[in-house]
């Protein structure tokens, strides 16, 4: 059986097991959208800020899902037999796999919360865009997470560390997704045409960051002590 | 033993320094002219600009020793300690550059802040080198903790160009283009340019003297430990001795 | 299954060194161990025990000295010892939210075995059917220990190197433990563990080296049961 589906079926097996996604993360994503409402108190602005603040909603349930992804292989130390048995950026890949599973799942239901809490529609037309949008920037937000929370996975204040390395990094895959998401949702700004074009940003960023995820994480895994 | 980091390298580079740079406060503050626009306000530039260079030139730095220890097995933690040094005092040069652009923002403008690409690009770079400092000041074995501030490094040299670009194309929506740039509609005779130019010079030999300083510290530092293998290895075969089980 | 060790020999250290942070874990040591053996490595806490093990398993760089482990040298490639070696620490490296089975599985898909062999493992450390189909977060300490052996054995690991394998188990899973070490050498693996129990009556190991201050001090070959 292919190594990567392997892996990637363990981590969706363990998550299916022990719901964590589904009974906490998904509360606390739909939560920020909420909260998000209740700070800006305009439904005018929330209407037109929806799509930045979907993506932002993510980026911030991506560090809850990436922890748990890791303090299941560091808790017991299984990371070292894993890194025994399969080369290392297969095991980048697996994880990367089953993150972005349940990261493509959140995202739906922080689109359709949007739908349903900011009011916004989506035609028709558009909805090959917004399909799009999600798979390629959920694609990016899974390597750059699995890549960065393999940097921190056991270290003590990780918790606090990786959003401090990680969102940086993100900064321009929330740009590309939120202009794109603004023009799937219908913005007068930005038309279709200009959210393709940061569809092909969304791209670019994955397959980078997926390649130097892929080699960075032989020397990151690299035991000295 | 050798507790002084100074050799007659970095005296004199830090000799020529301070002369390079009490000229470029001399000719700043008093030999250039005045903008015809901004006024005295221009002056600013004269620190800012060098800043930034340095910013960027301490980013470079850092990811060619980083990529060097990563490549090169035997110099690992020599060169992790010249990337650590750079970004100590690149991460000090970018909070310049952010102050001294907000300064001259104010000044020229009236506001601290504008989300022109330079100036965010450089915010972006300072937040990812805090972080960098954040994962080196990890208690651990100096041989992972080189491999991972190596790793995230040059992931840095990937990031930073693909965060300037998408801010590049973020405000090109907003059609400001270089209005708000403070050094966009300056003109630079002959004078301001060799002051400029004399700065940016300054302020690289002020980069390297604390660079080299910083990285023989650190390598003080880790000597202390190397030297004394030996006499370790002696002691810690001794706690065997007497209490061999017969 | 035999060994496929061109040498024969498991572990062969000449003056080992193993500085991490400045400090000789490992203060020089010589070792020489073949293929096949059944081998207890006994010292107090701090004598190197733990060291030498993830030497052997490739997670620590060799300082100074010769080291050479399955034919591979560890100064210049220990990656390349791991897949070959395993390492059972004081964790067991158990997923706690999968049963016993799936973990084994799991890693018998990773190296490409098959049911029957899991199936074969779970058999030979004595796991049956209903502890397999138990969750790992749910199996006692002896249990997981068994677990782990299976992985061991799942792995065809050649080298087993395990860190105080017995702590945390009553008399009766020790001797159960035994009993599953000596089997494993039968089948052509060589097994060396880290103790620091004192001459445990019933404990047949035919060799035992002694480390003190990061070195070997005794090196006992014993006969039958009991120790000298």
């Amino acid at each position: 059986m292919n190594v990567i589906a392997v892996i990637a079926k363990k981590d969706l097996l363990i998550e299916w097991r022990t719901r964590t996604l589904m009974a906490r993360v998904v509360p606390f994503a739909l939560l920020v959208l909420v909260m998000f409402a209740v700070a800006l108190d305009s439904e005018p602005l929330l209407l037109r800020a929806a799509a930045g603040l979907v993506w932002l909603a993510l980026l911030f349930s991506t560090m809850l899902v990436v922890q748990r992804s890791f303090d299941v292989e560091t808790q017991d130390g299984v990371l070292d037999t894993l890194l025994a048995c399969a080369n290392p950026s297969r095991v980048f890949f697996g994880k990367a796999t089953a993150l972005f599973v349940q990261l493509f799942a959140l995202g739906v239901v922080l689109v359709v919360g949007a739908v349903v809490l900011y009011g916004v529609a989506i035609s028709g037309d558009r909805v090959v865009l917004l399909v799009t949008v999600v798979v390629s920037a959920t694609g990016g937000l899974a390597v750059v997470g699995t890549l960065y929370g393999a940097v921190v996975a056991n270290l003590i204040g990780r918790d606090s560390l990786l959003p401090l390395l990680v969102l940086p990094v993100l900064a321009p895959l929330l740009i590309a997704a939120s202009r794109s998401t603004e023009a799937a949702f219908g913005s007068n700004t930005i038309d279709v045409a200009n959210g393709w074009a940061w569809v092909g940003v969304l791209v670019v960023y994955a397959v980078v960051f997926g390649s130097a995820g892929a080699l960075a994480f032989a020397p990151l895994t690299e035991s000295d002590a | 033993m050798h507790d002084m980091t100074g050799t007659k390298t970095t005296r004199a580079i830090g000799i020529i320094a301070l002369l390079v740079t009490a000229w470029v406060v001399i000719s700043a503050f008093f030999i250039t002219p005045a903008d015809q626009v901004q006024g005295d306000s221009v002056r600013i530039m004269y620190a800012h600009v060098p800043t930034a260079w340095i910013a960027y030139l301490a980013f470079i730095t850092t990811a060619i020793a980083s990529g060097f220890s990563l490549a090169r097995r035997h110099r690992t933690l020599g060169f992790d300690r010249v990337a650590g040094a750079s970004a100590e005092v690149g991460v000090l040069f970018m909070a310049l550059t952010l102050i001294t652009g907000s300064l001259w923002g104010r000044l020229t403008w009236g506001t601290f802040w504008q989300w022109d690409p330079r100036l965010t690009t450089t915010l972006f770079l300072f937040v990812t080198y805090v972080g960098y400092l954040a994962v080196r000041r990890i208690d651990g074995d100096p041989r992972q903790r080189a491999r991972r501030s190596s790793v995230i490094a040059l992931l840095a040299v990937l990031e930073i160009p693909l965060v300037h670009f998408s801010v590049v194309l973020w405000r090109s929506l907003h059609q400001e283009a270089s209005v708000l740039n403070p050094d966009g509609d300056v003109r630079l005779d002959g004078l301001m340019l060799f002051t400029l130019f004399s700065g940016v010079v300054a302020f690289t030999l002020i980069f390297a003297w604390l660079v080299i300083h910083r990285q023989r510290l650190m390598a003080l530092a880790d000597l202390d430990r190397v030297v004394g293998l030996d006499a370790a290895i002696s002691a810690r075969r001794a706690e065997g001795i007497g209490s061999a089980a017969t | 299954m035999t060994s496929f060790v061109a040498s024969g020999t498991a572990i062969s250290l000449s003056g080992a060194v193993v500085a991490l942070r400045g400090f000789p874990a490992l203060a020089g040591v010589d070792m020489t161990i073949a293929c096949g053996e059944l081998v207890a490595l006994r010292g107090g806490n701090g004598t190197g025990k733990s060291t030498l093990l993830r030497l052997c398993a490739g997670l620590v760089p060799l300082t100074r000295g010769q080291a050479t482990v399955l034919d591979v040298e560890l100064g210049k490639e220990r990656a390349h010892v791991r897949h070959l070696v395993g390492l059972m620490g004081h964790r067991n490296g158990l997923y706690a939210d999968l049963t016993a089975r799936e973990n084994v599985q799991f890693v018998a898909n990773l190296v490409g075995a098959t049911h029957a062999d899991v199936d074969a493992a779970l058999q030979r450390l004595g796991i049956d059917a209903r502890v397999a189909a138990t969750r790992v977060a749910a199996l006692s300490a002896g249990q997981r220990r068994r677990t782990a052996l299976a992985i061991l054995v799942v792995r065809r690991a050649q080298l087993w190197l395990l860190d105080e394998p017995h702590a945390g188990l009553d008399a009766v899973a020790r001797e159960e433990l035994d009993v599953i070490l000596r089997d494993a050498t039968r089948s052509g693996a060589t097994v060396v563990y880290a103790t620091h129990e004192v001459d445990r009556p019933g404990l047949a190991t035919p060799r035992t080296i002694t480390l003190q201050g990061g070195r070997v001090v005794s090196d006992e070959q014993s006969l039958g049961r009991g120790t000298r």
